[in-house]
C-alpha cells in the first residue's frame, strides 16, 4: 500500500515536472531555493542530513532508493555540509553490477573523496575489476574515477591496466586512458617515466579526440624537458597545419573555427619548443603566418587563437614579419571596446615589448585608458605591463602610481605582490637615495606587514652603506634625512611591525649622529614605540637595542647619560619579561651603563654596522675552559656524527621518516617477514646530556644568524663584555644575505634611454615625464568629450556619462538605467557602422548551422519571466535588439531584481519561475499561469509563439538564442 | 589547468561545484564565499576575468547563472571563456534549451556531462557530437536498466522520460 502511494506521487511529479526525482527531493530543492538567508538554507540542509543519516543506516534500503539518497548527499555536500557518514555507502554503490548505480556511485566518490582519503583503498579493487569490463562505459566510468582518486600509492595497482587500455578499440576509452596517465605523471612523474613513449604513439592516433587529449600530457612533459622533444617539432607543425586547413572532421569545428582548442594547445607547445631555438622556430613561421591570416577576429574563439599565436610568436626566435602581424593583432585588441580583449591586448603587449620596446609607443593612450579604467582586473593587468616596461626614466611615475593604487586596496594577496614589485623596481631603478627612502617608507607604511623581511634588511643595509659611493657627505645626508623622516612618521598611529623595526634600528644607529637631536629626545621616542598598543617583542628588542646603542655612543663621547624615567621603567619591565631575549637585552643595557667610556667604545664602536665581524666557529676561546673541565673529570665531547643512540633525536626521526616513505601499499601477496633490525635496541640507551653542555659547531653557526641571544649563552661563562660583543654581531646578521645590488641604482640613473615606452614618451628626468603624463591625461577628457559630443548629436543629452554611472553601480533607479542605456547601446554601435553590419551576419552563438526563420521570435520563457517578475515590462524593440547589443541584458535583469520587494527577491523569483516553468515548458498553458502578462502585448505573444514552436516540434535546441546569448557583445 | 568549476546563481546560491585540485570542505566554503562576493559585485561591461590569490577566475553569466572556472595565471582566459561556452552549449543541447531549473534538479546529469568535457582539470573533448554521443550511450543504458526493473517503475520511467 505504502509503495503504491509513493508510486502515485511519483507519477504525479512525472506529469508535473519530469525531473525524475522523488517528491522529497524536489521539495528539498525547492525549499532551498526559497530560503531567504544562508542560515535558513543551513537549517534545511542540516535537517535533511539528519534524516538521511537515519534512513541510510536502515537495513535493506532498496538500491534505487539508495541511489537517490546518495544524490541527495552530494547535494548537501555541494552546499558545504558534511556528509561523510554516507561516503561508505557511495563506495558500496560502486560495487554494484548495474551500470546506472555504479555510475552514481563513482560520481559520488569522485565528488566526496580526496586522493588521500582512507576509503580509497576500498575502491581500488572495484576499479581494477571495472577496468577489465567488457562494457566500455563501465571502463570509462572507472577511468574517470582513476583520474580523481588514484594517488601515488595506488598507481602501481592500476597502471598496467591503464596502459593496456591505451590501445582499446573505443576512442573514448583511449582518450580517458591518456588523461589518466597524464594524471599519474602529475602525481608522481617517476611512476610513468618509462611510459612516455606511449604518449608519442597516441599523438598519431587516428581519432582527433585522442590526439587532442594527448597534447595535454605532452605539454607538461615538454615543459619539464624541452630538448628531448625537439624531434617532434615537425610533427606538431604538421598537425597544426592540417588542423588550420580544416582537415579534421567537421564536428571539431567550433564557431566556424577549425578545432580551435587543439590549435591553442599546439601553439602552446610550439611556443615552448621554439623558445631560443632558431632552427625549430624556422619550421613554424609558415604555419603561424597562415593562422594570423586566417584567424577570424569577430568571434571570441578566433581571438583566443590569435592571442595564443601572439604568445607563440613572442616566445620563439623572432621573425620580423610575424612580429608585425602580432603587433597588428595586439593593437586591434587594445582598440577594441571589449574589456576582455583590452585585457588580452595589454597582456600581449607586455610579451611583445620584451622583443621590441618600440611597439608600446603607439598604444600609450590605450594603456593610460586601461590604467584609469574602473575595472580592477584591467588595472592590475596594466600595472603588470608597466612593471615590465619600467626603466630608470619612468620609475618615479610608475612606482608612484603603483603605491597610490596599493594604498586603496584591501586584497592582501595582491597588495603583497604589488608592494614587492614596488620594492623591486625601486631597488633596481631608484634615481636618488632620497626618493628610494621615501618610496620605501610609503611601502612600509601601507603594506609593512606584507613585505618580505629581506626588504627591510636591505633598506637598513642601504642606509648603513649608502649607494656604494665614496662620498661621506652624501651618505650622512642620506642618513639624517632618513632619521628626519622616521621621527616624523613615528607620530602616526598603527605602523606595521617591520617598519618599526627599521625605524628603531636607524634611530639607534644614526639618531644622534648628526647632533641635530639630543639623545634624550631619541630615547624618549623609542620608549614611546615600545608603549604602543600593538608593539610585539621583536620591535621591543629592536627598540631596547637602539637605546643601548645611543647610550653607548653617549658614554663613549664622555657625556653623562641621564636615565629618563620612562626608559628606566622600560628596562625594569623588560628585565622581568617572559622573553629571555628581551630580558637579556635589558640586562646588557644595565651592565653597559656601569662601564667606563673606553670599554664602552670598544664594545659598541660608533657606526660600525658595516664592518665585518669574524666569527670563530671553532670556539677556540673555549679551549682552556674545556681542557680544565676534562681535567676535572668531565666526559670529553663526542662529535654528533660519531654518536650513536637515543640522544640523536633528529637522526632517529629521519630514519623513521625514511621507513615511512619506503612503505608502500602492496597489491601482491605478502612475503615472509624480515627479521627485525638489530640496531634498534642500542638506540634506546641512556641519553647523554653532553649535547646540552657543549653545543655542536654546526648548531652555533646556525644560531649566529637567527638568534642573537643564543651566542652569549654559549659564551656566557667567559666574560660579560664578550657576551655583549657577540650579541652585537647578532644584530647585524639579522640583515640576511647581501641581496641588494647597490651598483645598479646610480648607474642606471645616468644613462638616458631614448627608447620610448607605453605610459609616456620620455627621455629625461621624472618631472618632465610627469608633465607628459599629465599631458596625455589631459588628452583623455578631450577624447571622451568628443565621444560624448558624437553621442549627444546623435541622441541628445549627455548620454555617455549617465550610462557609465548606471552600469557601474547597477543599483540605479530603473528608469534612469533604461533611459541611459538605450542611447548608450546605440552609441556604442553607431560609430562603427561596419561592425554593426557585421554583427547580424555573424551567425548567433547557439545557432548551430541550421538557420530557422522563427529563431528570432522564440524567446526563452525563463528569461522572459525574469523580465515579467519586475514591475516594468521590457520594451519590445529593446528586446529584439538584444541580439546585436547583448550586453545590456544583465542590467535589465539586475533592475528587475532590485525592484522586487526585498523580502521576496529570491523566493519569489524562484518559486514563481518554478511554477511557470512547469506550465510553460511542459504543458504550454501560458495564458492562465502568467498573471502579469497583461502589462504588454509582447511577452504574451512571444510565449505563445514559443509554445507553438514547441508543439509544432521545432527543436528548441538549436534556435534558442536568448538564454545563452553571449552577454559580452 | 582548471582548478575548479563553480556554478553560482545571482543570489550567490551554489548550483554545482567541481574541484580538480585538493581543497578541504572548509576551504571550499571560504572560496565560494570569497568568489561569489567578488564576481557577483562586478558590473556587466567589465572583464570576465578576476585575479584571485595568484590564480585567475574566468566567469561568464548566462541569464541568472554564473559559470566560473579557476585557472593558472598563465592560462589563456579567452580559451577558458569558450570552454565554458562549450559546456553550456552541450548542456543546452542535452536538456533542450537548458535553464537554471534543469541544472538544479538534474545536477548529477550536469556532473556527468562535465566529466565528459573536462577530466583532471583539462579539456578532454572538444567535439560536441562526441560528448553528446557518449552521454546518450550512458543514458540509454540507464533506460535499459530501468526497463528491466518491475513493470511499475517501467511505467514511471516512461512517464518521466
Amino acid at each position: 500500500m505504502e509503495q503504491l502511494k509513493t508510486i502515485g506521487r511519483e507519477l504525479a511529479i512525472g506529469s508535473h515536472g519530469g525531473w525524475g526525482q522523488s517528491k522529497e527531493f524536489l521539495d528539498l530543492v525547492k525549499s532551498i531555493g526559497e530560503a531567504r538567508s544562508k542560515a535558513e538554507e543551513d537549517r534545511i540542509i542540516l535537517r535533511e542530513v539528519e534524516s538521511l543519516r537515519r534512513r541510510i543506516a536502515e537495513p535493506d534500503v532498496p538500491r534505487r532508493k539508495m541511489k537517490e539518497y546518495i544524490i541527495r548527499l552530494v547535494y548537501a555536500e555541494m552546499l558545504g555540509h558534511d556528509a561523510s557518514f554516507g561516503y561508505i555507502h557511495a563506495v558500496k554503490m560502486t560495487h554494484d553490477d548495474a551500470l546506472p548505480l555504479k555510475r552514481t556511485g563513482y560520481l559520488a566518490v569522485t565528488l566526496f573523496l580526496s586522493e588521500d582519503h582512507d576509503l580509497i583503498i576500498l575502491i581500488v579493487n572495484t576499479i581494477q575489476k571495472d577496468l577489465r569490463s567488457d562494457n566500455y562505459l563501465v571502463v570509462c566510468a572507472a577511468l574517470a574515477a582513476v583520474c580523481k582518486l588514484i594517488n601515488e600509492e595506488t598507481i602501481p595497482a592500476v597502471l598496467p591496466q591503464v596502459v593496456e587500455l591505451l590501445t582499446h578499440p573505443k576512442e573514448a576509452v583511449r582518450k580517458k586512458a591518456v588523461m589518466a596517465l597524464h594524471r599519474f605523471y602529475q602525481r608522481s612523474p617517476a611512476s610513468v617515466s618509462h611510459l612516455v613513449s606511449n604518449f608519442r604513439k597516441r599523438l598519431c592516433d587516428n581519432d582527433p579526440g585522442v590526439m587532442g587529449a594527448t597534447l595535454c600530457p605532452l605539454f607538461d612533459l615538454i615543459c619539464a624537458d624541452v630538448n628531448s622533444y625537439k624531434d617532434l617539432v615537425i610533427s606538431f607543425v604538421g598537425i597544426l597545419k592540417q588542423v588550420a586547413e580544416r582537415r579534421l572532421p567537421k564536428t571539431y569545428d567550433y564557431h566556424q573555427m577549425a578545432a580551435p582548442f587543439i590549435q591553442i594547445k599546439l601553439l602552446k607547445i610550439l611556443a615552448l619548443l621554439g623558445n631560443g631555438d632558431k632552427q625549430a622556430s624556422g619550421h613554424m613561421y609558415n604555419v603561424l603566418g597562415d593562422i594570423f591570416r586566417k584567424c577570424e577576429q569577430s568571434s571570441n574563439i578566433g581571438n583566443a587563437v590569435l592571442y595564443e599565436s601572439i604568445c607563440c610568436v613572442s616566445s620563439i626566435h623572432p621573425n620580423a614579419k610575424l612580429l608585425e602581424a602580432a603587433a597588428e593583432a595586439t593593437s586591434k585588441f587594445l582598440k577594441s571596446d571589449s574589456h576582455n580583449l583590452k585585457y588580452m591586448g595589454v597582456d600581449a603587449l607586455g610579451r611583445l615589448i620584451r622583443i621590441n620596446p618600440d611597439i608600446a609607443e603607439e598604444h600609450q593612450l590605450a594603456v593610460i585608458d586601461c590604467l584609469e579604467d574602473p575595472d580592477d582586473t584591467l588595472k592590475r593587468k596594466t600595472f603588470e605591463l608597466l612593471y615590465k616596461m619600467t626603466k630608470s626614466t619612468n620609475v618615479e611615475v610608475i612606482v608612484g602610481r603603483m603605491i597610490e593604487y596599493m594604498i586603496n586596496i584591501s586584497d592582501n594577496h595582491y597588495k603583497t605582490e604589488i608592494a614587492s614589485r614596488c620594492v623591486e623596481l625601486a631597488e633596481q631603478f631608484a634615481p636618488t637615495n632620497e626618493w628610494f627612502i621615501q618610496t620605501m617608507n610609503k611601502v612600509f607604511e601601507h603594506a609593512g606587514d606584507l613585505v618580505n623581511v629581506r626588504v627591510a634588511h636591505n633598506l637598513m643595509r642601504l642606509i648603513a652603506e649608502g649607494f656604494g659611493e665614496d662620498d661621506e657627505g652624501a651618505e650622512s645626508q642620506l642618513r639624517s634625512s632618513a632619521v628626519d623622516s622616521y621621527l616624523r612618521i613615528l607620530g602616526e598611529p598603527k605602523l606595521p611591525s617591520l617598519f618599526l623595526q627599521v625605524i628603531c634600528w636607524v634611530l639607534g644607529e644614526y639618531g644622534t649622529a648628526d647632533g641635530k637631536y639630543p639623545s634624550a629626545y631619541i630615547i624618549g621616542k623609542l620608549c614611546d614605540v615600545t608603549e604602543a598598543l600593538l608593539c610585539d617583542d621583536t620591535v621591543k628588542a629592536y627598540a631596547i637595542s637602539a637605546i643601548l646603542k645611543i647610550c653607548a655612543f653617549e658614554i663613549a663621547e664622555g657625556r653623562k647619560v641621564e636615565m629618563l624615567p620612562e626608559c628606566q621603567s622600560l628596562i625594569d619591565e623588560l628585565s622581568t619579561s617572559h622573553s629571555t631575549d628581551l630580558q637579556q637585552r635589558a640586562y646588557e643595557l644595565q651592565a653597559l651603563l656601569c662601564l667606563e667610556s673606553r670599554a664602552v667604545e670598544s664594545v659598541m664602536p660608533l657606526d660600525a654596522s658595516c664592518e665585518d665581524i669574524e666569527i670563530d666557529k671553532n670556539l677556540t676561546f673555549l679551549k682552556d675552559f674545556v681542557q680544565q673541565s676534562i681535567e676535572n673529570g668531565a666526559t670529553p665531547y663526542i662529535p654528533e656524527s660519531e654518536r650513536s643512540g637515543m640522544s640523536n633525536v633528529s637522526n632517529f626521526k629521519s630514519q623513521y621518516q625514511h621507513e615511512a616513505s619506503s612503505h608502500m601499499l602492496r597489491f601482491e601477496a605478502y612475503e615472509l617477514p624480515r627479521p627485525s633490525p638489530a640496531h634498534v635496541i642500542p638506540q634506546v640507551s641512556v641519553p647523554t646530556p653532553i649535547a646540552d653542555l657543549f653545543p655542536v659547531p654546526e648548531t652555533t653557526c646556525n644560531s649566529e644568524t637567527s638568534q642573537a641571544s643564543k651566542l652569549p649563552s654559549v659564551a656566557g661563562a667567559s666574560s660579560a663584555a664578550h657576551g655583549i660583543k657577540l650579541h652585537l654581531d647578532g644584530v647585524q646578521r639579522r640583515w640576511g644575505r647581501p641581496t641588494y645590488s647597490s651598483s645598479s641604482g646610480p648607474s642606471s640613473t645616468t644613462s638616458t634611454e631614448k627608447t620610448t615606452n607605453g605610459v609616456t614618451h620620455i627621455d629625461g628626468v621624472g618631472s618632465q615625464s610627469r608633465d607628459k603624463l599629465n599631458e596625455s591625461r589631459r588628452q583623455q577628457p578631450e577624447v571622451s568629450a568628443e565621444k560624448q559630443k558624437l553621442a549627444a548629436s546623435l541622441f541628445g543629452g549627455s548620454a555617455g556619462k549617465t550610462e557609465k554611472k548606471a552600469t557601474s553601480t547597477q543599483r540605479a533607479p530603473k528608469g534612469n538605467t533604461r533611459n541611459a542605456e538605450r542611447p548608450g547601446a546605440a552609441r556604442s554601435r553607431s560609430p562603427e557602422t561596419s561592425k554593426e553590419k557585421a554583427a547580424p551576419s555573424v551567425p548567433d552563438l547557439l545557432d548551430l548551422g541550421e538557420p530557422n526563420p522563427t529563431s528570432t521570435t522564440i524567446v526563452d520563457p525563463f528569461k522572459q519571466l525574469e523580465g515579467l517578475v519586475g514591475p516594468t515590462p521590457m520594451p519590445s524593440p529593446l528586446d529584439n535588439s538584444v541580439k546585436t547589443s547583448g550586453f545590456e541584458t544583465p542590467d535589465l535583469m539586475a533592475a528587475a531584481y532590485t525592484d522586487l520587494p526585498p523580502s521576496g527577491s529570491s523566493s519569489g523569483s524562484l518559486s514563481s519561475t518554478t511554477r511557470d516553468m512547469y506550465s510553460v515548458d511542459k504543458t504550454s498553458n501560458t495564458a492562465t499561469s502568467v498573471p502579469s502578462i497583461k502589462k504588454g502585448p509582447f511577452p504574451q505573444d512571444s510565449l505563445r509563439k514559443d509554445a507553438r514552436a514547441r508543439q509544432v516540434g521545432v527543436t528548441p535546441t538549436g534556435n534558442n538564442p536568448n538564454l545563452f546569448k553571449d552577454l559580452l557583445g | 589547468m582548471i582548478h575548479f568549476v563553480l556554478l553560482i546563481s545571482r543570489q550567490g546560491k551554489v548550483r554545482l561545484t567541481k574541484w580538480y585540485s585538493p581543497y578541504s570542505q572548509k576551504e571550499r566554503t571560504k572560496v565560494i564565499r570569497e568568489l561569489s562576493g567578488l564576481i557577483l559585485a562586478r558590473g556587466p561591461k567589465l572583464c570576465n576575468f578576476v585575479e584571485w590569490r595568484g590564480y585567475k577566475v574566468v566567469y561568464r553569466r548566462y541569464a541568472s547563472l554564473y559559470f566560473c572556472m579557476c585557472i593558472d595565471a598563465d592560462d589563456n582566459e579567452l580559451e577558458i571563456l569558450e570552454i565554458i561556452h562549450h559546456f553550456v552549449e552541450i548542456l543546452d543541447r542535452y536538456f533542450g534549451s537548458v535553464c537554471e531549473l534543469d541544472l538544479i534538479f538534474n545536477f548529477h546529469k550536469a556532473y556527468y556531462i562535465l566529466d565528459e568535457i573536462l577530466i583532471a582539470g583539462e579539456l578532454q573533448e572538444s567535439s560536441k557530437k562526441t560528448v553528446a554521443r557518449l552521454i546518450a550511450a550512458q543514458d540509454s543504458l540507464v533506460e535499459a536498466a530501468k526497463e528491466q526493473a518491475s513493470s511499475v517503475s517501467n511505467m514511471i520511467a516512461q512517464v518521466t522520460k
